[in-house]
Parts: C-alpha cells; sequence; structure tokens
C-alpha cells in the first residue's frame, strides 16, 4: 500500500470535524484514533476503508481491512507488543502504541479479526462539552 | 517564516507519541525524516519541525513541507544536547 499517502484520510477527517465545530478534545482524540487505524492499515493489510460517521454528541470511526487479522486481540492491545517489520520500525512505528492508542483516545472500541481475512474496528469518541 | 513563534518543544523519535503527546503550536524536533513526520506535524498543528542528527529530509518531504508551510531546520547536534540547549533558552517542554 501506499506509504506516502497514510494519512491523508485522517488529515480529510480532521478538517470535516473542525467545520462542524466539535469540542478541541474531541478532533483530537479522533484524529489519533483515525491515523492510528490507517496507518494499521497501510502497513498491515491489502486493502481497507476508513469511514467516520459525525454525530452532534459522538464521531464514529470504521476501519475495515482485508488482511492477516489479529490473532489475539487482547496481546495486541497490549503497550509494547508489535508485528511491524523491521523496516517500519525504522521509520518511527511499530513500538506498539497503535491500538493502545486508539483504545484510550476511544470511548468505546469493537474490534472483530479473522486470521487470514482481515480486521474490523470500530470507535466511538464521546464529543464532551467542556465543563462536562 | 522567521517570525513564527513557537509555544513549546517536543523531541521524539516515535511517530505515535508525537502525535498523542506533543502539543498544538510546538516545535518537533526529532529524528525521523519520513514523510510521516510532516503528516503527524500538520496533524498536532506544530509550528516547524527540528531535524537533529544531521538527517536532512528528501525532495519529497521538503515539497509537502512547503505545502503545509511548515519550516523545516537542521542541525547537527543530537535530541538530547538540541533540546537541552533549547531549554536553556527558555524553550519549555509540550
Amino acid at each position: 500500500m501506499d506509504f506516502t499517502r497514510g494519512g491523508e484520510a485522517t488529515a480529510k477527517i480532521k478538517k470535516a470535524l473542525q467545520l462542524v465545530g466539535m469540542e478541541v478534545d474531541t478532533i483530537r482524540r479522533a484524529v489519533i484514533v483515525a491515523y492510528e487505524a490507517e496507518l494499521n492499515i497501510v502497513i498491515h493489510a491489502k486493502h481497507g476503508s476508513l469511514v467516520t460517521h459525525i454525530h452532534p454528541n459522538r464521531v464514529e470511526i470504521e476501519a475495515v481491512d482485508e488482511g492477516p487479522g489479529i490473532p489475539d486481540i487482547s496481546l495486541a492491545l497490549q503497550e509494547g507488543y508489535s508485528t511491524a517489520p523491521p523496516h517500519i520500525r525504522e521509520m518511527g512505528f511499530g513500538a506498539g502504541m497503535g491500538l493502545p492508542n486508539i483504545q484510550r483516545c476511544s470511548d468505546e472500541l469493537h474490534i472483530d479479526s479473522e486470521v487470514d481475512s482481515g480486521t474490523t474496528l470500530k470507535a466511538i469518541i464521546i464529543n464532551k462539552s467542556r465543563g462536562e | 517564516m522567521l517570525d513564527l513563534e513557537v509555544s513549546s518543544g517536543f523531541g521524539c523519535d516515535l511517530i505515535s507519541d508525537s502525535l498523542c503527546f506533543s502539543r498544538p503550536e510546538c516545535l518537533l524536533i526529532t529524528g525521523l525524516t519520513n514523510i510521516q513526520i510532516i503528516r503527524v506535524a500538520d496533524m498536532i498543528e506544530a509550528r516547524a519541525i527540528m531535524f537533529v542528527r544531521g538527517k536532512k529530509p528528501g525532495q519529497e518531504i521538503i515539497r509537502l513541507a512547503e505545502e503545509k508551510k511548515l519550516p523545516l531546520l537542521v542541525t547537527n547536534r543530537f535530541l538530547f544536547e538540541s533540546c537541552g540547549l533549547l531549554y536553556q533558552h527558555g524553550l519549555r517542554s509540550s
């Protein structure tokens, strides 16, 4: 997949969230979730899609890919666990923080995965107004 | 662009940590010169990037940085020393 263009989808999502006036913290968390999910697809999968639904009270991010799948999801959610190849690590990835960051920034997270088939990730970020 | 002000500094060689821990309007100080550091800098609204350890970004990276209006700086100093010098001169952490 095109590593150079990885992150473009997240940049578009960020713009859309700013345009509709979501809270700054919601945007920050949604951007982290979207970027980590997007780069996971770019690094690991054959192809995939990143879809965002924006509601007044929440942002839903859905990342669906066809790829190797995740054999052990709870292991993949542990900080420091990574299956990224060495050339990806050299570029500052593969520290095993992708899924843990997604989990930390989401209010709800569902991951379904089938080995040798693909992964579906759905994250919900609640748009909390300041002071709430 | 030389008049740009940065609010803080963030030194890091990991993409995920740069995304999670840096603050908007910071100076991103890193040894990573691949295109994703520009994408991340843009997303976190960094004001500029300083490449350490004599790393020089390629043409494609410079082009994208120009498009995003992100000044790029380079130094031969290591990450620790670069951060130390900037701290000494008043820049504080993200």
